[in-house]
């Protein structure tokens, strides 16, 4: 399923003394079966884009076309389970969502809600356990007694039971340990290829955002700065050290390297086994270069 | 949804009502709920109007704000104004139709008693509005510093109080969060018949309760962590200056007060 932002502006408590500009002449394309980044610092709009994803809020301006349904600001939509059935949002800490007595009741509550019978919901939460690596007998404990690690899983699985087409992910594994936070963004990005979803990402890391994405967009002060595969927005790291933000480790090396060698790479790496063979290449043959 | 919500929100500005003590604010609004009662017809409370009014400019809230966030408000005024309209039977009738009978005094009534209503709700509006939940409790604590003879547990109260005041946009702001993550999983907080719209509520509430609790419990370690023991011997960082406006404000309400005794019937 295809979404597109256009022009969007959002204003939070518009006509109030708390008015307060969010995100200004936002313009995304997500096609069907992209892997989407957003990265940009905290408030810089990346949360309020999201929302406008799964027509949680209704843009102020412009507007946002998910599937065939359009949003524009003065229409009153009044039937929009369609569209959050196909969009499903993880949205930072999520496991402050869930509150059924058990784990199954919980992740049933998504599926249920779009009119999946109990036996198929019931079905699904086994396979949504098992995919964010969890084992069944964890669905008959109640959530509130599982360690937080694991209640994130849970809720993450509540999402994936409702088998979105397009999965938005606010920063998934924040505050989760090194070990947990890989997993899950393996889990995330295998599921993308499998199931040829769109992803979109919100995150600080450059790594996992040059790791898996295929779009980058950087937001600043409610704006798009910059969009483009992660190798253009990475070739040019000087413009991304400006507006505070860090490149991956391996576009630092590469860059060390280039100005150690004195010239430069044919292409940015996003990988250390990819610079390792340009800097191969470049030792070996560096005349050709 | 929640964004127009006024109760507990302060309005940083510039303007007298912004800068008068608390305690006077407090004592002002105290005696004014007094005040309004002595009104009973239509130019005390025309005299009523035009000073909340005053002081809503005097605060330089825009009350085109005031008005919007007090709109839930407005539906417990009319429930008021149609409970008297149609359970009053004094004085003639106005207006008759099958069973429903309309007495003069019952639209008197409503109508007074709302608006009684309305403007005390307006007036203590401004006083969340202008004044910091601490500089309230602030006030407070002083005001009722007396009772400490008597063992009343003030600074506890007051301690109370600015906890949970301050605590409000907090719990709204996540009241917003869990309502948006909870839609996006396929509930309609807006719409559908009555015992669907109830049970939407369990998916917000419990999730709710959850954290006020470990945010209460983790408030507490904080508190304690940073050497809280109560109110003994803790001096005040904000100290409280009574002036000349403070005193103005008072003979204001004072003037007021004369003038709606002069005016009743």
């Amino acid at each position: 399923m295809d979404i597109t932002l256009q022009n969007v502006e959002y204003r939070y408590q518009a006509n109030t003394p708390f008015e307060r500009l969010a995100i200004e002449d936002v313009s995304i394309d997500l096609p069907a079966g992209t892997f989407l980044a957003l990265i940009g610092h905290t408030g810089s709009g990346k949360s309020t884009v999201l929302q406008h994803l799964n027509a949680l809020i209704k843009p102020t301006k412009g507007t946002v076309k998910i599937g065939d349904t359009t949003i524009t600001p003065n229409k009153k939509q009044k039937n929009l389970k369609h569209v959050r059935q196909r969009v499903g949002i993880v949205f930072q800490f999520p496991e402050h969502q869930l509150f059924e007595e058990t784990v199954e009741k919980d992740i049933c509550f998504g599926p249920m809600n779009f009119g999946v019978s109990e036996q198929e919901a019931k079905a699904r939460a086994r396979r949504a356990i098992q995919q964010v690596g969890l084992s069944e007998e964890i669905l008959l404990k109640s959530p509130f007694e599982l360690s937080g690690g694991q209640m994130r899983r849970v809720a993450i699985a509540g999402v994936l039971a409702m088998e979105p087409d397009v999965i938005v992910l606010d920063e998934p594994t924040a505050g989760l340990d090194p070990r947990g936070r890989q997993d899950i963004m393996n889990m995330f990005a295998s599921l993308h290829q499998e199931r040829n979803l769109s992803t979109v990402l919100v995150t600080h890391s450059m790594e996992d955002a040059s790791r898996y994405a295929d779009q980058i967009a950087i937001m600043h002060n409610g704006k798009v700065e910059r969009k483009g595969t992660p190798a253009e927005i990475f070739s040019n790291p000087e413009r991304l050290l400006e507006l505070g933000l860090d490149v991956p480790e391996v576009v630092n090396l590469q860059h060390k390297l280039e100005s150690a060698f004195g010239r430069k790479f044919a292409k940015t790496c996003l990988s250390m086994e990819d610079l390792a063979e340009e800097a191969m290449k470049l030792l070996k043959g560096g005349d050709s270069l | 949804m929640m964004e127009k919500m006024i109760f507990g929100r302060y309005v940083p500005a510039q303007s007298i009502i912004h800068r008068m003590d608390p305690r006077s604010k407090l004592i002002l609004i105290f005696l004014f709920v007094c005040v309004v009662f002595i009104a009973n017809n239509v130019y005390t409370y025309a005299a009523l109007i035009i000073y909340t009014f005053a002081m809503i400019l005097l605060s330089k809230v825009p009350v085109r704000f005031i008005i919007a966030g007090l709109k839930p408000v407005f539906l417990l005024v009319i429930f008021t104004l149609i409970l008297h309209l149609f359970l009053t039977r004094e004085g003639a009738i106005i207006f008759e139709l099958g069973p429903i009978t309309i007495y003069e005094e019952g639209l008197r009534q409503g109508i007074f008693i709302s608006l009684r209503f309305f403007l005390l709700i307006l007036m203590t509006s401004i006083l969340t509005l202008t004044t910091t939940p601490i500089e309230i409790t602030d006030g407070l604590e002083t005001l009722l510093g007396p009772l400490k003879k008597v063992k009343f547990p003030v600074h506890e109260l007051a301690l109370m109080m600015s906890i949970s005041l301050r605590f409000i946009p907090t719990l709204m702001g996540e009241t917003d969060k869990i309502m948006k993550a909870q839609t996006a999983r396929g509930v309609d907080f807006s719409g559908g018949p009555i015992k669907e719209r109830v049970k939407a509520v369990i998916p917000l509430l419990i999730p709710l309760f959850v954290s006020s609790f470990k945010r209460a419990e983790e408030l507490a370690t904080a508190m304690e962590a940073r050497g809280y023991r109560g109110g003994e011997g803790r001096t005040k960082y904000r100290q409280l200056s009574w002036r000349i406006t403070d005193t103005m404000m008072l003979l204001l309400l004072a003037a007021l007060s004369v003038i709606l005794i002069l005016l009743r019937t």
